[in-house]
């Protein structure tokens, strides 16, 4: 059995802690147990490790969002104080086929999803690989299922797949 | 004299600005929790005040520290993966337990009278 089941799991607990009390020999130590016991429990959680196939990509995705999240809280404030004097909003649900299924990938595209405002992930079926999405304003012109698959998850399936 | 008096007027606009606008955001998203329709698109209103109201306000607390060359600026960086990482956690439980609730009433959620709509023919259980 190993210390380490998830390496990088355990390196970032080490560091954060670190970062957040001081660094001395007596808090080494103490981040040194919670790191391994932190990525110990981990393991319990979830058996397969976090392989990242291309991390060049995860700069392009982390671009990708942080524009469409300043686009979107600027369209949901809007439609906030306007109260839907400029057109009528149509809130409602949309269903996306999804191809992720690596769980730490989805997980990336759930974050994605509900720091994006506009977008809520409801519910997601694993069987048939369905996400059930609710969306603030249904423009006619946004095609949900296209935005979700081409910006998003091929990337995230380049990144983790 | 506080140790204000060492930020540049400069910045400190720059910094003014980015906390006005996270709390702006964080205002707004509360003023659409208390008055929106039905429950699924109050879930939308918060996450104004996840996003950029938190980025907002971290930005503007980077550049306030940075300046002041009192601590690292780490402390924002992980504040705000922690805030990215556990809103989806009660967004996801809200949401299911509404959609729950409203399958198990037999009751179409509101926004799915919609034509072609995906729940409106009896597809889901």
């Amino acid at each position: 059995m190993t210390l380490f089941p998830h390496p990088l799991v355990s390196a970032v607990i080490a560091l954060l802690w670190l970062v957040l009390t001081e660094v001395s020999a007596g808090q080494l130590l103490l981040a040194a147990i919670v790191a391994v016991l932190a990525g110990l429990a981990y393991r319990r959680l979830t058996p397969d490790p976090i392989r990242v196939r291309r991390p060049r990509q995860i700069l392009r995705l982390f671009l990708r969002v942080g524009g469409d999240i300043i686009r979107s809280n600027i369209a949901v404030a809007r439609l906030i104080v306007t109260q839907g004097r400029d057109h009528r909003r149509r809130a409602g649900f949309v269903h996306i086929p999804l191809e992720l299924t690596n769980q730490h990938a989805l997980a990336i595209l759930a974050m994605i999803v509900t720091a994006t405002p506009g977008t809520a992930w409801i519910e997601y079926d694993p069987r048939e690989g369905r996400l059930l999405l609710h969306v603030f304003d249904l423009l006619e012109s946004d095609d949900w299922v296209d935005i979700i698959k081409s910006r998003y998850e091929s990337l995230l399936l380049e990144i983790f797949e | 004299m506080s140790h204000l008096d060492q930020i540049h007027p400069l910045i400190a606009v720059l910094i003014a600005l980015f906390v006005l606008i996270g709390t702006v955001l964080t205002l707004l998203g509360t003023v659409g929790l208390l008055r929106l329709g039905s429950f699924y698109e109050r879930l939308h209103a918060p996450t104004l005040g996840v996003s950029w109201g938190t980025a907002g306000i971290l930005v503007g607390s980077v550049l306030m520290y940075s300046t002041l060359g009192s601590r690292p600026v780490i402390h924002e960086l992980f504040l705000g993966i922690m805030m990215m990482v556990t809103a989806p956690v009660t967004l996801m439980v809200l949401g299911r337990a509404a959609l729950h609730r409203d399958r198990a009433e037999g009751r179409p959620p509101p926004g799915s009278d919609a034509p072609g709509h995906p729940l409106k023919r009896g597809t889901e259980r």
